[in-house]
C-alpha cells in the first residue's frame, strides 16, 4: 500500500524542479490517468474484486469443518449449495427466503425513514433561527458514536426487566398493560428499525442539507411572487431541486442498509430472532457459527446478484431523462 | 464496447491469478509440527476470570515461572469469548494461529474433525504424564469417541444449584429441593414471599443447550443416535425441551424478564437476591465479585427428577471445562508438549483452578484442601458421578446453533403469553433438526 | 419548474413563513431532538452511576453520582490503547484513502481515456458485496500474502489500514468526482499554462478549491474504519484491537459493566465527536458538490 502511494508521490517533484517550460510527451500525457488510477485499482481488485473471486470459487465447494483446513483441496459441491440455499420448501432455504424479505422490508423502511426525516430536518433548517447551530451539532452525534457504543445503549434502553423503553411506556405512561420485550420476539423488528434510523438518518440530513445550498435562491423568490407559500415552494422547487442528490442518497443508504452487518449483530448477537432476522446475519451464522463457508459463500453470491440488479433498474430508472451518470 | 469487454476480460484475469496464487499458498497449513521456533509460544487462553486483564494477572506469573524453568517464552493473548471461535475458525484455515490455545470442550470433536489439532495419543499422554492422570469424565469431552483426543482437559466445572439462604428460610423451605417437582413447589412458596423463584439464560444458545441435553438424559433420550445422526423429534427429547421451557411456560419458576437474558444477567439478579435460585456452573468466584458474600447461598446437586443423582437417568450436569489443545503446524511442538505438561501439572492445576474456582481435571489435584470446601464438593461429585459429556460429535457446534436457537424462540413465546405444547416443540425442533448437515 | 422569465428585480427579504410552518418546524425538531438526545441522555447519566444503579430498574437520576465508572474503565481494559489503535488505523486509513481517491478523481474528471466508465462501475460495485462474503478469501489472501512476502497483513494495523481504506474509497471516488467536475477547467487550464505540470495542477490549484469536499470524505473514511466490527475482531490481536471490538471488553463473564460501557463510549467519543463540529463547517459546504454532481 505504501509503495503505491509513494509511486504517486515523486510524479510531484520534476513539476517543482522544473517549473517553466515543461511540455509533458504524448506517453506520458495518455498514461497519466491510469497512472493514477493504478493505485485504487490496485487496492480494490486485492481487498475486494480478488476476495470475491475466491468467494465464488468457494460457493462452489463443500467447506464444512472437515475441510477448511485445507480449502485448496476441499471437494467441488457442484450447485450444490446454491440448490441448497434455494429450495425453498426446505428449512434451509426458507429460512433463507425468511430472512430475505426481512431484510427487504427493514431496508425499505429504514431508508425511508433515514430520508424522510433527514429530508424534512434539512428542510426546516435551512432558514436561519436561533440555535439552529446547536441543534446540528447534537443532530450529527448519532454518526459520530461508535457504532458498538451507540448500538449497546440502545440495547441497555430495550432491556425488558430494567430498561428506559419499557420504564417510560409501561411504567409512567402505562401505554401496555404488561412490559413489551424488545430484543426477542416480533417486537425486535421495531427495535432494529429504531436503531437503525437513529445511526442513519444524520447521514441524509447532512447530504439533503448540503444539496439545499445549491439551489439557487432566485428560484425561490420567483415562487413567492407567483403566490407560492412556503409549503408549496417546498414541494414545487426544493423536492425537484433535490433529486440528484437522492438519487445517489438512496442508492448508497439502500445499500448500507442492506449490507449492515455491525448494527444487528451486536444488538441481537449470533443468533437473531426471526422477525428481525437480517441476511448478513443469517450469513454469517451459515458460514462462522455452523461452519458451512460453502453455503454462505453460495448465499453471499446470490445477495451480490440481486442487489447488482437492484443497481442496474434503480439507476436506469432514475437516470431516465437525465444525462447519463458518469459513476 | 470492445475496449470495455477487453478491460473486464483483464481485470478478471487478474482476480484469479491473484486468487490462484491464494489458493496454491495454502501449503504453510499442511505442514506437520517441527521445532523450528524452540525458544518461544504463543498461547491463546479464554477468558476466565472477571476481566481479560485479571486473566492476565492470574496467568502471567505462571507463564514467567515456565519461561525460568525451560527458558521458553510464552507469548499470552487472553482472547474474548465473542471472538474465539472466529479467532480459532481463521488460525484453522490459514494455518496461521498460536502454538497452544484454550478450547471449550464442547468444542472438542468440532475442531477434531478439522484435523488442525494434534492428537493425543499413547505416545504424547507420556510425555505430559499419562493418560490416567486425568479424570475419566473430563476425558469424555475431548473429542470423538474411539480417536485419539484433541484435546488435554484443562479446567472442569459442572452445574449446581445455587440457592439464596436467607430466601429460603423465609419462605420456610427446609433444604434445597432435589427434585423438579420439590423445586416447582418450592418456588410457589418463594413467589408468595414476593421474590422470583430461579433464573436462567432464556437467549444465550450455549446455556440452552446445555439444560436441554441435561433434561434429556433424565428423559433417557440423546439428541444423537450412536451413530452420531441427529435426532431431535423422538419424545424424550420433546419431552426434555417442554419441560425445561415449562419452568417459564407453565411453572411460572422462571420470570418471563430471563427469556432475553444472553449476558449473565441471572447472575447478577440472583447475586442481588431477586432471585431465590440459580442452576450455574462455578459461579463462585462470579458471585463473590458481585458483593454476594459465601454464606449467603447454599450450593446443591441440581434436581433430577428421582431426587437422587447418579448415572444414566439421573444425570444432573453436562461436563464442563475448558481444553488445553496444540496446533499441529506448531513450530515449537516438543516446547508446546511441555508447555500442557506445565500446565496440567500438579501444582499449576491447584493455583489455576483456584483462582477461577473451577475443579482441576487431574485427579491428584483433586485432593487439595482448597477443593475440599463444601462448595467444591458438590461440583467434584457432581463430575465424578452424575455428569455426562455433551454429544461428541464433529456438527456439534451446528446442534448448538440449531437446537440451541429453537429453545430461545420457544422460550420467547412463553414470554409473550403464547402457549407452548408438545406440539409447537416437535415443530421446532423438526426444523432444527432439518438445518443439519445432510451427511 | 417555475417561469423565470417573469421575474422581476429580487425583493430583499423573501416572505416571512407561515405559522403552520413555523409550528410544524417547532414540534418536529423538539421530537426529533428528544429522539436524539435520549440515548445521548443515557449514557452520560449511567455512567455516572454505581454498577447497581443500571443493573437494576431504570431510573432517570442516578441514585448518588459517581466518577467511579470513568477510574475504572482504565483498568478493566486497555481502553487508551485500543484509543490508541483506533486513531491509527482510522486516521491513516483516512489519509489514505483521501489521497488514493484525489488522484483517481482527477484522472476520471479530467482525462477522457479509454475504460474510464469500466473503472468507475466497477469501484462502485464494490459497494454490493456483503462483507461477509470476502472476510474469510481475505484472510486467507492477508495470511498468503505474509507467508510469501514476509509483510504481516493479518494480525497488524496495516492489514486493517489496508481493508478500510478499500471500504471508504468508492464513495469517496465518487464523490471527490462530482466535486472536481464543479472546479471550472479554465483554472486548471490556467496553470497548466503556468508551466505547472498536470499533477501540479491538481494540488495547486484543484485540490485547494475543492478542500470541502476532500474534509467531507475524510470524515466519512473516519467514520467507517472508526465503527467497524466485523473484520476487527477477526483481523486484529490484544496488541492491535482496536475500540470497535476492544469496548466489547466490559462485558464480561461475570457481569455487563453498562456503566463502564458508557463512561468508555463518551470518552472515546468526545474528540471524535470534538473534530466532527469543528470540520462540520467544512463539511456541509463539502457535501454538496459531490453529491450534486
Amino acid at each position: 500500500m505504501t509503495t503505491t502511494i509513494e509511486r504517486g508521490r515523486p510524479g510531484t517533484r520534476p513539476v517543482k524542479a522544473a517549473p517553466a517550460n515543461r511540455r509533458p510527451g504524448r506517453i506520458r500525457r495518455i498514461g497519466l490517468p491510469y497512472l493514477l488510477l493504478l493505485p485504487a485499482l490496485v487496492l480494490e481488485l486485492l481487498v475486494h474484486l480478488v476476495p470475491m473471486v475466491i468467494g465464488i470459487v468457494m460457493s462452489f465447494k463443500v467447506l464444512t469443518q472437515f475441510y477448511i483446513r485445507d480449502w485448496g483441496s476441499a471437494p467441488w459441491a457442484g450447485l450444490d449449495n446454491y440448490s441448497l440455499s434455494v429450495d425453498f420448501n426446505a428449512p434451509v432455504g426458507e429460512a433463507l427466503l425468511h430472512s430475505f424479505f426481512v431484510t427487504v422490508a427493514f431496508t425499505l423502511l429504514s431508508v425511508a425513514l433515514c430520508w424522510l426525516i433527514g429530508t424534512a430536518a434539512a428542510i426546516f433548517m435551512q432558514d436561519t433561527f436561533r440555535g439552529r447551530g446547536l441543534l446540528r451539532a447534537l443532530f450529527l452525534v448519532p454518526y459520530a458514536l461508535p457504532v458498538y457504543a451507540a448500538v449497546i445503549t440502545w440495547v441497555f434502553m430495550f432491556q425488558h426487566d430494567n430498561g428506559l423503553v419499557n420504564h417510560v411506556l409501561h411504567d409512567q405512561l402505562g401505554l401496555t398493560d404488561k412490559p413489551s420485550f424488545w430484543l426477542i420476539g416480533d417486537n425486535s423488528f421495531y427495535a432494529l428499525l429504531t436503531v437503525s434510523v437513529w445511526k442513519g438518518w444524520p447521514f441524509a440530513f447532512l447530504i439533503v442539507m448540503a444539496g439545499l445550498q445549491n439551489i439557487p435562491r432566485e428560484l425561490y423568490e420567483a415562487a413567492a411572487l407567483d403566490g407560492a407559500g412556503i409549503w408549496q415552494q417546498i414541494r414545487r422547487i426544493t423536492l425537484p431541486s433535490l433529486s440528484p442528490v437522492n438519487q445517489v442518497l438512496v442508492l448508497v443508504l439502500f445499500l448500507w442498509t442492506f449490507n449492515d452487518f455491525n448494527t444487528p449483530y451486536v444488538l441481537f448477537g449470533r443468533a437473531a430472532p426471526e422477525a428481525a432476522d437480517l441476511i448478513s446475519v443469517h450469513i454469517y451464522q451459515a458460514s462462522f457459527v455452523t461452519w458451512n463457508f460453502g453455503a454462505g459463500s453460495a448465499m453471499s453470491v446470490l445477495l451480490l446478484l440481486f442487489l447488482l440488479a437492484v443497481t442496474g433498474v434503480y439507476l436506469a430508472v432514475t437516470s431516465r431523462g437525465r444525462r447519463p451518470a458518469d459513476a | 464496447m470492445r475496449t470495455i469487454r477487453a478491460a473486464a476480460a483483464g481485470a478478471v484475469v487478474m482476480s484469479l491469478a491473484l486468487a490462484a496464487t491464494a489458493c496454491g499458498g495454502g501449503s504453510s497449513t499442511d505442514g506437520e509440527g517441527s521445532n523450528d521456533a524452540p525458544k518461544t509460544l504463543t498461547y491463546w487462553a479464554s477468558n476466565q476470570g472477571a476481566s481479560i486483564e485479571i486473566d492476565k494477572k492470574v496467568l502471567q506469573p505462571e507463564l514467567d515461572k515456565f519461561e525460568k524453568e525451560t527458558g521458553i517464552e510464552v507469548k499470552l493473548e487472553v482472547v474474548p469469548w465473542s471472538d474465539l471461535l472466529n479467532r480459532i475458525l481463521t488460525a484453522t484455515t490459514s494455518g496461521q494461529g498460536p502454538d497452544v490455545l484454550n478450547i471449550g470442550n464442547t468444542w472438542s470433536a468440532s475442531l477434531q474433525a478439522t484435523g488442525a489439532l494434534l492428537p493425543w495419543n499413547e505416545a504424547n499422554f507420556a510425555k505430559i504424564g499419562g493418560r490416567d492422570r486425568f479424570v475419566e469424565s473430563a476425558l469424555g469431552s475431548t473429542g470423538a469417541e474411539g480417536q485419539d483426543p484433541a484435546a488435554v482437559p484443562l479446567y472442569s466445572m459442572a452445574y449446581a444449584l445455587y440457592y439464596n439462604k436467607e430466601i429460603f428460610a423465609d419462605a420456610g423451605i427446609a433444604k434445597p429441593p432435589a427434585t423438579w417437582a420439590e423445586l416447582v413447589a418450592d418456588g410457589k412458596k418463594i413467589q408468595a414471599k414476593g421474590k422470583q423463584v430461579i433464573g436462567a439464560e432464556g437467549a444465550n444458545l450455549s446455556e440452552n443447550i446445555h439444560h436441554v441435553f441435561t433434561f434429556a438424559k433424565q428423559h433417557g433420550a440423546d439428541f444423537f443416535t450412536k451413530d452420531g445422526k441427529p435426532d431431535f423429534t423422538s419424545d424424550g427429547v420433546v419431552a426434555a425441551v417442554k419441560q425445561y421451557v415449562d419452568l417459564m411456560a407453565k411453572d411460572k419458576a422462571i420470570p418471563v424478564g430471563n427469556a432475553e437474558y444472553a449476558q449473565n444477567q441471572s447472575v447478577s439478579d440472583f447475586a442481588k437476591g431477586k432471585t431465590a435460585m440459580l442452576l450455574w456452573q462455578s459461579a463462585s468466584a462470579n458471585l463473590k465479585s458481585q458483593g454476594m458474600s459465601d454464606d449467603a447461598y447454599g450450593i446443591a446437586p441440581v434436581p433430577v427428577q428421582s431426587g437422587t443423582p447418579g448415572a444414566g437417568e439421573q444425570v444432573n450436569s453436562m461436563v464442563a471445562g475448558i481444553n488445553l489443545a496444540v496446533f499441529k503446524n506448531t513450530d515449537n511442538v516438543d516446547g508446546a508438549t511441555k508447555f500442557v505438561k506445565f500446565m496440567t501439572s500438579d501444582a499449576e492445576q491447584k493455583i489455576l483452578n483456584t483462582a477461577y474456582s473451577s475443579i482441576p481435571p487431574v485427579a491428584a489435584a483433586q485432593s487439595d484442601a482448597a477443593f475440599n470446601t463444601p462448595a467444591t464438593v458438590v461440583l467434584k461429585d457432581t463430575l465424578a458421578k452424575s455428569a455426562a459429556a455433551l454429544p461428541q460429535v464433529a456438527d456439534e457446534s451446528q446442534f448448538e446453533t440449531a437446537v440451541g436457537t429453537a429453545v430461545k424462540e420457544l422460550f420467547a413465546e412463553a414470554a409473550a403469553g403464547r402457549p407452548v405444547t408438545t406440539e409447537s416443540v416437535k415443530a421446532r425442533l423438526e426444523k432444527a433438526q432439518q438445518q443439519m448437515p445432510a451427511a | 419548474m417555475p417561469d423565470l422569465s417573469t421575474t422581476p428585480v429580487a425583493r430583499n427579504s423573501p416572505m416571512a413563513p407561515p405559522r403552520s410552518f413555523l409550528w410544524s418546524r417547532w414540534i418536529f425538531l423538539t421530537l426529533l431532538t428528544g429522539f436524539v438526545l435520549l440515548p445521548v441522555y443515557v449514557m452520560v447519566s449511567s455512567s455516572l452511576k454505581p454498577l447497581a444503579d443500571v443493573t437494576g430498574q431504570f431510573r432517570w437520576l442516578p441514585s448518588e453520582l459517581t466518577i467511579r465508572p470513568y477510574i475504572d474503565i482504565w483498568s478493566t481494559v486497555p481502553l487508551a490503547r485500543y484509543f490508541v489503535n483506533s486513531l491509527i488505523v482510522a486516521g491513516a486509513a483516512t489519509v489514505c484513502s483521501v489521497v488514493i481517491a484525489v488522484f483517481s478523481a482527477y484522472a476520471v474528471s479530467r482525462y477522457s481515456f479509454r475504460g474510464k466508465r469500466v473503472f468507475t462501475v466497477t469501484v462502485l460495485s464494490t459497494q454490493m458485496f456483503p462483507g461477509i462474503l470476502f472476510l474469510l478469501p481475505l484472510f486467507l489472501l492477508y495470511v498468503n500474502i505474509g507467508n510469501a512476502t514476509g509483510i504481516a497483513l493479518f494480525g497488524s494495523r496495516g492489514g486493517l489500514i489496508l481493508t478500510y481504506l478499500t471500504f471508504s474509497l468508492p464513495f469517496s471516488i465518487w464523490m471527490l468526482i462530482g466535486y472536481f467536475d464543479s472546479v471550472p477547467r479554465d483554472l486548471d487550464e490556467a496553470a497548466l499554462v503556468d508551466g505547472c505540470g498536470p499533477l501540479g495542477a491538481l494540488f495547486r490549484v484543484v485540490v485547494p478549491a475543492a478542500i470541502p469536499g476532500i474534509v467531507a470524505v475524510a470524515v466519512y473514511a473516519f467514520m467507517t474504519a472508526w465503527g467497524e466490527v466485523l473484520f476487527a475482531s477477526v483481523m486484529t490481536n490484544e496488541t492491535t484491537r482496536t475500540l470497535a471490538v476492544g469496548l466489547q471488553g466490559y462485558s464480561t463473564l461475570n457481569d455487563v459493566y453498562w456503566n463502564q460501557i458508557m463512561a468508555a463510549s463518551l470518552v472515546v467519543s468526545v474528540p471524535v465527536v470534538a473534530g466532527f463540529l469543528l470540520l462540520q463547517r467544512y463539511l456541509v459546504a463539502g457535501l454538496t458538490a459531490g453529491a450534486v454532481k
